[in-house]
């Protein structure tokens, strides 16, 4: 087509093009200024004022410092734990619950599965879970942060949903071969979901990566607290205790500033380099759920 | 249903009684219950446990006597809540931050999936949806650790405000500030992400619908307000209602996260004020009842949602 754009309509792709490049700079601009801080000169980076176009000088100081504080390591391996422990309960728990809420002709089915979605309207709230927790002798202890995160409503309706839509003659010969249900969940339906299992395993484990609610509600004992806890001492209760422990005397000022910094980038590593993943699999994630029904 | 007054045996009828049908189903499907065996039991006492432990808020719980045990005492902790100082400020600021994304968040993400519907670039715009989703990854934690220290009287925000001539303010410990920044993190941390849907439901659009537009020589605005916007009607009224049906759900998290005692004014609200009641001064019953009035607010307005949202289309959240 033969068209020349009016004046005004390049006038309004250019501002969107700004536009939108000014929203990505804001987006990134914090993650990149916590970048350069980091590896920065601590003294050189004090002295600094104003946006950082470049790390000032080079050092890797201040990762160093993270991992040699005991609090960031022994957190970060309890965040592993939690991860790894957390998110394969959740897959089980999920799959079992998609499998049988996804079968026809299970008499009360209906009936578990409007009991479940009910919870997603209506809950006990704070303080009753955390009386449980305590009647279960669940607090501070490790199990806090997994029993009660063993599934959520919301990745079962996604995985029901996914699993409804196997074509039943599939299962057929299995069946016929004799295998029970719980063989044809894991010879036949599992192999066949591995595309929702892979939105499971991000939408789970990110969850239980940035989790810290619950660990500030059940835990007292700081050998079991996860990153995300110290990560709070740290940046927001300017607690410096936790963070220079191990440091000398004379570095303390300069070196706590870029340690912040260095531990904000070690907490969000793991995160942004699953990135492409989580993006390519969280929005179909977001797709399956939206069109449920 | 006629009783059998004949003398018909069981066995004889042709329609199996519920207790044979329980029984039959039990039988067959024996094995998918036992699978469901775990998921029951969790369902059972981690959301159910704490909606039998809601009775503590009609009384006055002691760990001693139990949750069963301990004396009734009705609607006391309810109506010192309603009569307490602190009953108006939280349900304001409750409220208001409920409006204020429903206001400022809401819409931001409409306006960004139409802008970038509008980019010719794929390459462009494909980096500008990876760069604004990745704060929808990131943790409040890390989210509210950057804005305080960026935030703080020597961090980045004040030395531009130094440099600039202006003076530096302590924005975190100031109430006036507070519901903006609630606010705006939301729509920076949420704007990409909450997109994705809109973007989906554009590009959905029939494209002979543009095409037919430019034939009758509609511009691009013109195109974008009798097409496009028309065409994802549907999606944001659903989503407009389940948002309301979440209105006074907040983050609380990130509140907590954020608040201190010299920004309580504007930013403690019912989830905080449960937190610091219950957990911190450990009055467990008052504060249950406290956040069963929210629960019950919450109920109310995701059934009145979802029940709209049924009216208005299919979707619906149950």
């Amino acid at each position: 087509m033969n068209y020349t754009k009016p004046w005004s309509e390049r006038m309004f792709d250019l501002s969107n093009i700004f536009f939108l490049i000014a929203l990505s700079v804001v987006t990134l601009y914090p993650f990149v200024y916590v970048l350069f801080a980091s590896i920065s000169e601590s003294s050189a980076f004090v002295q600094h004022r104003g946006i950082l176009l470049w790390p000032k000088g080079f050092s890797l100081a201040s990762y160093k410092m993270v991992f040699q504080n005991p609090n960031i390591v022994t957190s970060y391996i309890n965040t592993i734990f939690y991860v790894l422990v957390g998110t394969t309960l959740n897959l089980i728990m999920t799959a079992l619950g998609a499998y049988g809420l996804s079968r026809r002709n299970v008499m009360w089915g209906t009936t578990i599965m409007i009991l479940i979605v009910l919870t997603m309207f209506f809950d006990g709230g704070l303080i009753p879970k955390y009386i449980l927790m305590l009647n279960l002798g669940l607090l501070d202890s490790r199990w806090a942060l997994i029993l009660p995160s063993a599934m959520t409503t919301w990745n079962l309706i996604i995985m029901r949903t996914s699993f409804q839509a196997i074509p039943p003659a599939l299962e057929e010969s299995a069946r016929i071969d004799g295998a029970n249900d719980f063989s044809i969940l894991m010879r036949v339906i599992v192999p066949l979901s591995m595309p929702v299992i892979a939105v499971m395993v991000l939408f789970y484990g990110v969850w239980h990566w940035n989790k810290w609610f619950d660990a500030l509600l059940y835990l007292r004992n700081r050998d079991l607290f996860p990153l995300q806890l110290i990560l709070r001492e740290i940046l927001i209760q300017n607690n410096t205790d936790s963070m220079m422990t191990g440091v000398g005397g004379g570095d303390r000022m300069p070196v706590a500033e870029t340690i912040k910094y260095a531990t904000i980038m070690v907490a969000t590593l793991p995160i942004l380099f699953l990135y492409p993943f989580l993006q390519k699999y969280f929005v179909k994630g977001v797709m399956i759920g939206a069109i449920k029904e | 249903m006629q009783p059998h007054k004949t003398v018909a045996t069981p066995h004889a009828s042709y329609k199996p009684s519920f207790r044979q049908r329980v029984v039959k189903d039990f039988r067959r499907n024996a094995m998918i219950y036992l699978m469901l065996l775990p998921v029951i039991a969790f369902y059972g006492v981690f959301h159910y446990g704490p909606m039998y432990g809601i009775q503590m808020a009609f009384k006055n719980f002691s760990a001693g006597l139990g949750i069963a045990g301990s004396p009734w005492v009705g609607f006391e902790h309810f109506q010192n809540f309603f009569s307490s100082f602190f009953f108006e400020r939280i349900i304001v600021n409750t409220v208001l931050l409920g409006l204020y994304d429903l206001i400022f968040v809401f819409p931001a993400s409409i306006i960004l999936a139409l802008l970038l519907n509008e980019v010719r670039s794929r390459i462009f715009k494909r980096t500008v949806q990876s760069i604004t989703y990745l704060p929808h990854f990131i943790s409040i934690v890390v989210v509210i650790g950057m804005m305080v220290d960026f935030l703080s009287m020597d961090g980045l925000i004040n030395q531009l405000i130094r440099f600039f001539g202006g003076e530096p303010l302590s924005f975190l410990r100031l109430p006036e500030w507070f519901r903006f920044l609630y606010t705006s993190s939301a729509v920076w941390q949420g704007v990409g992400w909450g997109s994705i849907i809109y973007l989906a439901a554009i590009a959905n659009i029939d494209p002979s619908l543009y095409e037919a537009a430019r034939v009758d020589g509609a511009g691009r605005l013109r195109q974008v307000l009798s097409i496009t916007i028309p065409s994802i009607m549907p999606t944001i009224i659903i989503l407009f209602i389940l948002r309301i049906g979440s209105l006074m759900a907040l983050q609380d998290e990130k509140i907590l996260l954020m608040y201190n005692p010299m920004t309580y004014e504007t930013a403690d609200v019912i989830g905080t004020y449960v937190y610091r009641k219950g957990v911190l001064e450990a009055s467990y019953s008052f504060s249950a009842a406290v956040g069963l009035f929210n629960s019950l607010i919450n109920f109310a307005l995701l059934f009145s949602a979802n029940y709209m949202s049924k009216r208005f289309s299919d979707t619906k959240l149950m």
